[in-house]
């Protein structure tokens, strides 16, 4: 029993002060998560864990699974399906950017471009599409990034997360910065994103369930009731970090892929289930 | 500073029994700013923007807690001081470097004051 929890803390404590454990491979990392997250709540299917927090309470799953009768991401999918098909100025379109997209492609993000030696993710190759084609890159956090994210993450429905950190150094360091970033206390309120969904995962911050770390990303973009609008996981991570009142990263730094990097390699082995809906 | 909700109720017994007394009137007005400051406590550590201590903690009291840290409760039977529970609100990192409680003081959430405040508080939970 013991031992599991030691494991995660041993991630943790890695990070910050023992330089030999923090060379656990990210294979040993998404065992360590797993084994955690299961002797916590042996009961919650593996495959429920794209679900959040209504994995782990049935009451508010009731609500959510009442929202999705009228998914409020619909009109979100529907506009990234004609911005998507919409040429640009010169004719082309996202299609020609994302030749793969009918077969489903959000699974395949982020990866680690040996050619730049940087992470790219959904977004961000979304705009890099646009400015080869002439065209003003996209805000990242909302509007219609999110929407073509939407559309993306739709049609890639069911399809397998498989990120895979390849052997060359620089996607090695991503990796391992984007797991730094993860334990690292940060803000006034010097908070890690461990800590609450790591340490105090299943427990409440006030009125907030707390979800696991593993499965955080498969629904994005997603719609948020608080924000009454769609979002994206940049969106997410900006509120995470500013709920501890630390400075957010800008969009699609370095910062906020790496971390993406390394959360979705915990999400390897569950579906795309976006776009999503939470409270 | 020392006092414990116990040496309250104990100056609240004296200041009845003195009630006609100047003296007496000095210990009930004692009394009394000391509630004010005890209520001032609570608000703070309720308030949302500033303790939101209920975000980890039950507080008899307070509605909707989480409950990430222990219920705040029987505190001067826990704490064997009010220092000492300063102490843990003021850098809780001090008796456990990976604690989820944030450093009020040290971080400067709160004031040195409103810290004051939110011990005279927790110490008559
Ligand atoms: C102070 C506590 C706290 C910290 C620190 C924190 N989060 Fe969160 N996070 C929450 C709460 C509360 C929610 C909403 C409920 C839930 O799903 O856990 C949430 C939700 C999320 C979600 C969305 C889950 C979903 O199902 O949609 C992601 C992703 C996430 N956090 C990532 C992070 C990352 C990355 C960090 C660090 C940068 C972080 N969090 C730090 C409290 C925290
Ligand atoms: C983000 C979570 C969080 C917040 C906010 C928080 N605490 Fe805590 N608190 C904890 C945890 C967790 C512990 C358990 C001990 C530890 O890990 O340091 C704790 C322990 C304590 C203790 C010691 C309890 C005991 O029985 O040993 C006191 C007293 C306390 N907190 C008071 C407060 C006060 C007062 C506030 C608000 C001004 C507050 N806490 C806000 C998480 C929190």
């Amino acid at each position: 029993m013991k031992m599991k929890l030691i494991s995660v803390a041993a991630i943790a404590a890695a990070v910050v002060l023992m330089p030999v454990a923090a060379q656990a491979t990210p294979e040993e990392d998404l065992q360590a998560f797993r084994d955690y997250y299961k002797e916590k709540f042996p009961d919650v299917p593996f495959e429920d864990y794209v679900n959040g927090a209504y994995a782990l309470d049935p009451i508010a799953r009731e609500n959510w699974l009442s929202i999705e009768e009228f998914p409020p991401y619909g009109p979100a999918i529907d506009e990234g399906e004609t911005l998507f098909h919409t040429p640009f100025k010169n004719g082309k379109t996202y299609a020609d950017c994302f030749p793969g997209y009918k077969e489903g492609i959000r699974q395949n993000y982020p990866y680690f471009d040996a050619k730049t030696g940087q992470v790219k993710t959904l977004e961000l190759e979304i705009n890099e599409c646009r400015v080869k084609n002439g065209e003003e890159p996209l805000k990242y956090n909302k509007g219609h990034i999110a929407s073509l994210s939407s559309y993306l993450a739709y049609l890639s429905r069911g399809k397998i997360f498989d990120v895979k950190v390849p052997d060359d150094p620089r996607a090695q360091a991503a990796y391992e910065e984007g797991k730094k970033f993860y334990f690292t206390k940060r803000g006034q309120l010097n908070l890690a994103c461990a800590d609450c969904h790591v340490y105090s995962v299943g427990k409440n911050l006030r009125t907030e369930l707390l979800s696991m770390s593993v499965g955080h990303v498969t629904h994005f973009p997603k719609y948020r009731s608080k924000w009454g609008e769609m979002g994206t996981l940049n969106r997410r991570f900006k509120g995470c970090n500013e709920q501890v009142r630390a400075k957010a990263f800008p969009p699609q730094s370095e910062e906020y892929r790496n971390l993406e990097y390394f959360l979705t390699y915990l999400s390897n082995g569950l579906p795309v289930n976006g776009p999503g809906a939470r409270k | 500073m020392r006092n414990s909700a116990k040496s309250i109720l104990a100056a609240t017994a004296v200041s009845a029994l003195l009630a006609m007394s100047d003296q007496g009137a000095a210990l009930a007005a004692h009394t009394e700013e000391h509630a004010t400051i005890i209520e001032q406590g609570k608000e703070i550590a309720f308030d949302r923007r500033r303790g939101n201590c209920l975000a980890c903690h039950a507080i008899p009291g307070g509605v909707s807690p989480g409950n990430i840290g222990p219920p705040l409760i029987v505190m001067n039977k826990r704490f064997p001081s009010k220092e000492k529970l300063r102490e843990q609100i003021w850098d809780p990192g001090q008796a456990n470097p990976d604690t989820m409680m944030p450093p009020f003081g040290r971080h400067m959430i709160l004031t040195e004051d409103e810290i004051n405040k939110v011990v005279e508080f927790v110490w008559t939970l």
